[in-house]
């Protein structure tokens, strides 16, 4: 589903944040990216996203290589993709199902079928009867997992998370986590970087570890 | 049929979408609006001034008389038989014979030299004949023709002032054109601006909307439809000044066309001049806000 190839990002200020970095991560497969303040982990999930472009080597996602997706086509491209970001993104002045109904307003779907989308969505993260609130009224960990909802409604194989649970207390970063374990279960590829290590040692996923912009040697499972 | 009935309601969704943004910031909407009424209603309302004049010199240019003046040595009875010879011709619709006591007596009462006349001993105009033609072709060689007859003084053809009116006329409308021209310039601007504003006051949407897979032309969308409403309303504004401008015209108008003795009447904006103006105003405003979002969404990048 994902595979580097010694790939290299340097940025226009000449800091390299990554070097000769290469793996795969298999279709179906879940993982946790993780390493210290300014590894490299956010540029890494920005590649897959299209934010950024590698300097050098190749991404594939999906077997896409996507130094070959035309500016115009990025946005095709993210539609395929479901993101997480750890401050939410989320419009304040929707409610939270026009939130989570946005990918699906961007992929042009028919208003019923969107609007079973998103309650599937939010059954899935937990917030049934949450749709006419805003996000500004909910937790932060209940504006997260509608940033979730948003990043499943469109049904992508492919999930990638920002440090998901760095606002939450342990608690809520399981109950987070425990959300990805399960769309993993139902065949989902999962990507999330984190800094919770703490929560992670108490799960049996795979680990890549970055530091300074290289794979750290040990890439556990 | 279910696809034209999606694309049907994603554009009322837009519409709506727009109108409500537009309703959000009424005072500063409401200005934009003003502004671009009035740059449209001065052009739109100059040229149907003009138009109006137009068809007024049109009015009496169809109908130029001339005024054949004969020798001041000329006795009324020779006056009378040059009259009945000219009023046989084909040409000539009509003749009336000022006599050279008439045209003192009116000049008289208009001039207010009344008392200056009197202190002259001998009166010094002589007859004239005022000739209406059929219809204004070839009235030039029928005035040749009067000025050869004996006891014709000069003929006094009434077209040159038409003629420079009619010069005046078309640099007036030139002059038109050019603010048409520039001032919907101005309202491009104009729109192409508050459309900028209210790309920098929704980045963050913009920013979200990109990284969930908006393309350029979903997250432009709301952005021309808010040109269109604004240029549109813009123009139903003008629409509603020219009428009222118009209006307040129509009566000293009159008044002035009565003292002339004519039925002349305004004439107020056409249903096509109406409909053109509305189109065009969308249409500008629709590019204005095209022009503004190609410029500045591209530069709204998540990073
Ligand atoms: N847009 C940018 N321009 C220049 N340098 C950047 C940019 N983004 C990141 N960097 C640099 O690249 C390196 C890697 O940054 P990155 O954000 O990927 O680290 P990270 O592992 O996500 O760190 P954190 O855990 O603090 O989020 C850092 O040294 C950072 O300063
Ligand atoms: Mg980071």
């Amino acid at each position: 589903m994902i595979r580097f190839e010694n790939v290299y990002k340097r940025y226009p200020n000449g800091r390299d944040a990554l070097a000769s970095v290469s793996f795969r991560l298999e279709r179906g497969e879940m993982a946790f990216l993780t390493g210290p303040s300014g590894a490299g982990k956010s540029t890494l999930l920005k590649l897959i996203a299209l934010i950024e472009r590698p300097s050098r080597g190749t991404v594939l996602i999906g077997n896409r290589n996507t130094s070959k997706v035309s500016r115009r086509r990025i946005p095709e491209f993210r539609r395929r993709l479901g993101i997480v970001f750890q401050d939410h993104k989320l419009l304040s002045d929707r409610t939270v199902f026009d939130n989570i109904a946005l990918p699906l307003v961007i992929g042009a779907l028919r208003r019923r079928e969107i609007g079973r989308r998103v309650r599937a969505a939010l059954d899935q993260v937990g917030l049934l009867g949450f749709e006419k609130h805003f996000p500004e009224a909910l937790s932060s960990g209940e504006q997260q997992r509608v940033g979730i909802a948003r990043a499943i409604a469109s049904r992508p194989e492919l999930v990638i998370a920002d440090e998901p649970t760095g606002n939450l207390d342990p608690g809520l970063s399981r109950e987070i986590f425990g959300l990805f374990e399960r769309f993993n279960e139902v065949g989902v590829t999962v990507l999330v970087a984190t800094h919770d290590l703490g929560v992670i040692a108490e799960r049996d996923y795979r680990h890549i570890r970055l530091a300074g912009g290289k794979l750290a040697a040990a890439d556990s499972s | 049929m279910g696809r034209v009935r999606h694309l049907l309601s994603l554009h009322a969704q837009n519409l709506l979408g727009a109108m409500g943004r537009i309703a959000r910031q009424p005072v500063n909407s409401l200005m934009t609006i003003v502004v671009i009424a009035i740059a449209l209603a001065l052009p739109a309302g100059f040229r149907i001034l003009l138009n109006n004049v137009q068809i007024l010199s049109g009015s009496w240019e169809g109908v130029i008389d001339f005024t054949v003046y004969l020798a001041v040595d000329v006795e009324i009875e020779r006056a009378q038989e040059l009259m009945s010879e000219i009023e046989a011709r084909p040409q000539v619709a009509d003749v009336i014979l000022v006599s050279r006591e008439a045209a003192l007596e009116e000049f008289r009462s208009y001039s207010g030299f009344g008392e200056a006349l009197d202190a002259l001993e001998e009166n010094p105009l002589p007859h004239a004949l005022v000739v209406r033609p059929v219809n204004d072709l070839e009235i030039d060689m029928l005035a040749t023709e009067l000025e050869s007859l004996a006891g014709v003084d000069f003929v006094q053809l009434d077209t040159a002032w038409v003629e420079r009116l009619g010069a005046i006329l078309s640099l007036v409308r030139r002059v038109i054109d050019m603010a048409t021209a520039l001032l919907s310039f101005a309202v491009v601007l104009v729109i192409g601006n508050t459309i900028r504003l209210e790309i920098n006051t929704r980045r963050e949407e913009i920013l979200v909307i990109k990284l969930v897979g908006g393309s350029d032309a979903f997250i432009r969308r709301p952005f021309l439809y808010t040109g269109f409403l604004f240029g549109l309303a813009g123009g139903i504004v003008a629409v509603i000044t020219v009428a009222v401008g118009l209006r307040l015209m129509a009566s000293p108008a009159r008044t002035l066309a009565e003292l002339y003795g004519s039925t002349f009447a305004i004439a107020g904006l056409t249903l096509p001049q109406t409909l053109l103006l509305l189109g065009g105003s969308a249409i500008l405003g629709w590019a204005g806000a095209g022009i503004a979002a190609g410029r500045h969404l591209r530069a709204i990048e998540p990073s």
